[in-house]
């Protein structure tokens, strides 16, 4: 293996992913005030929280989509908080699936999972076909490998853009509000690909607002407002003892 | 090819006095050819350079580094604010002045020809407005479809490259076309500076006989077909390029 120095320590008893004070600003307004915690290999983390208490802002954090003026996030052992970090190298760990799907609207669903291995990571492109057409199949989209994405349901083009990271081979999945943009009937879908996702031990962490799949899924739900981390526990324990009244006020509105 | 044509147009000359030369005589078809050719060249070659100049300018446009931002707005607002004829004699009288010789064997001959000046000031000009368009169908495409390439760990060239700009020609096409046609019709004043294209030989002909009404209608019929090939091509592109589902 060629690992890199910098995650030449990292064993997998060790977090994959290991956030630490974290502190994120935008010009004055401070949008992160100090988060941290740690995700093992394998865990399905949840974090929710109401509307701009900075939970997209952090996920974008860990695949330094964003920059972090403070504090410490590392994948694998790699510091992302660093000016010579491997974008590359760190987003090869790290698959991330948006809200809006982002899939790119020129190249049909199957191009669209073949693309990034193709460009990015070089791949033999019979190889890489091969694996598409199966993770289109793994995400119950068989027969949709030549439609574009205009012309697929947002719960569709939202397991393309699943498949589409899944291609990558990434060790960590980020999952910002995947369901929010999509009819009630097109959520579960997505969902069950979640599901079994993590059941196969991917490690996951999900902003998210479908409590029964965080109740039933995760392994530690995080309750974040206003920048900071307000509770957390396990499923079990957050919901029947949640105390802080923010905490009680979100999951009476959403619940 | 002249054969064909000759017996109807001398007829056409001894009875009505339209005198389509080129059509004709042998030395006046020789010049007309060559000139078809030589516009041609002009035309393809400056539409293929001012697609590239578009391209490498709205990336470097796109440029972290502020001096390279500076010198493309340096050169758009050079080139879009000043006549291109007046650019074409720029180049090829003042920098035509200071590129070096070579040896043809004897004669001097100066490294970059007549033609050569033509296609480069022809780039640069529509380049500059192409820059522009593709500029604007760049600013089209959301910031989080660029994202979504990042976060699959394409490099800024890269999304550039294979997501961006198939993106963006898409939105700028009708614009291109324009900006197209005008260059298209703009290589007449490679004239000027003595390109032998299709306006500096017809000139030619009718200064030798006398006959600019027919002359002018030859030119106007030439480009108004160059023209209608173009815009046929670029619809025929656009349409090839349309997405299901999409815009
Ligand atoms: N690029 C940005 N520039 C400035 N402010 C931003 C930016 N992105 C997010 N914010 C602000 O940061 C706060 C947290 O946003 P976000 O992380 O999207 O919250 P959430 O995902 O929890 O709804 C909001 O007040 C938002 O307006
Ligand atoms: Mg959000």
């Amino acid at each position: 293996m060629n690992e890199t120095p910098k995650n030449g320590l990292w064993t997998p008893d060790q977090p994959m992913v290991s956030i630490k004070d974290v502190h994120k600003s935008f010009g004055p307004l401070e949008v992160l005030k100090g988060i941290s915690f740690d995700v093992m290999k394998g865990e399905v983390i949840c974090i929710i929280g109401p509307s701009g208490s900075g939970k997209s802002t952090l996920i974008r954090c860990i695949n330094a989509l964003n920059d972090i003026q403070k504090g410490s996030i590392k994948v694998e052992g790699i510091e992302v908080n660093d000016p010579d970090l491997d974008k590359l190298e760190l987003r090869k760990k790290v698959g991330m699936v948006f809200q809006q799907y982002n899939l790119f609207p020129h190249k049909t669903a199957l191009e669209n999972v073949m693309m990034a291995p193709i460009h990015v990571l070089k791949q033999d492109k019979a190889d890489v076909e091969q694996r598409a057409y199966r993770l289109i199949k793994k995400v119950r989209l068989e027969g949709k490998e030549t439609s574009y994405p205009g012309e697929l349901s947002g719960g569709q083009q939202q397991r393309v853009a699943i498949a589409r990271s899944l291609a990558m081979n990434p060790d960590v999945m980020l999952f910002d509000e995947v369901t929010a943009a999509l009819d009630p009937e097109t959520v579960k879908e997505v969902l069950v690909t979640i599901q079994e996702l993590a059941e196969d031990g991917m490690t996951c962490i999900l902003v998210t607002h479908e409590m029964g799949f965080a109740r039933e899924l995760a392994n530690h739900i995080y309750f974040t407002d206003r920048g900071v981390i307000v509770e957390h526990g396990p499923p079990a324990s957050f919901f029947a003892e949640a105390k802080d009244p923010r905490t009680q006020e979100f999951l009476s509105q959403i619940l | 090819m002249l054969d064909l044509l000759t017996p109807f147009f001398r007829r056409l000359y001894d009875e009505t006095g339209w005198n389509f030369v080129i059509f004709y005589e042998q030395y006046e078809w020789d010049r007309f050819v060559a000139a078809i050719w030589v516009s041609l060249e002009l035309i393809v070659a400056s539409l293929f350079f001012s697609l590239v100049v578009g391209i490498v300018g709205a990336w470097l446009q796109g440029s972290p580094i502020r001096a390279v931002r500076l010198f493309m707005s340096g050169y758009i607002q050079f080139f879009r604010n000043t006549p291109p004829y007046v650019q074409l004699l720029f180049f090829f009288f003042v920098l035509g002045n200071f590129t070096p010789k070579v040896d043809m064997g004897g004669y001097y001959e100066p490294m970059i020809t007549s033609f050569g000046w033509a296609v480069i000031s022809l780039s640069f000009f529509a380049g500059a407005f192409n820059v522009e368009i593709f500029r604007a169908g760049i600013e089209a495409v959301p910031e989080s479809t660029r994202e979504a390439a990042e976060s699959l760990g394409y490099s800024r060239l890269m999304a550039y490259v294979y997501v961006i700009l198939p993106l963006a020609f898409r939105v700028c096409l009708p614009s291109l076309n324009n900006n197209l046609v005008n260059l298209l019709k703009t290589t007449t004043q490679a004239y000027a500076i003595a390109v032998p294209e299709m306006l500096y030989t017809l000139n030619q002909v009718w200064s030798d006989n006398v006959n600019v009404p027919e002359m002018m209608i030859i030119l106007f019929v030439y480009y108004v077909g160059l023209v209608a090939v173009l815009v046929w091509g670029m619809h025929r592109w656009e349409r090839k390029m349309k997405i299901p589902g999409y815009g």
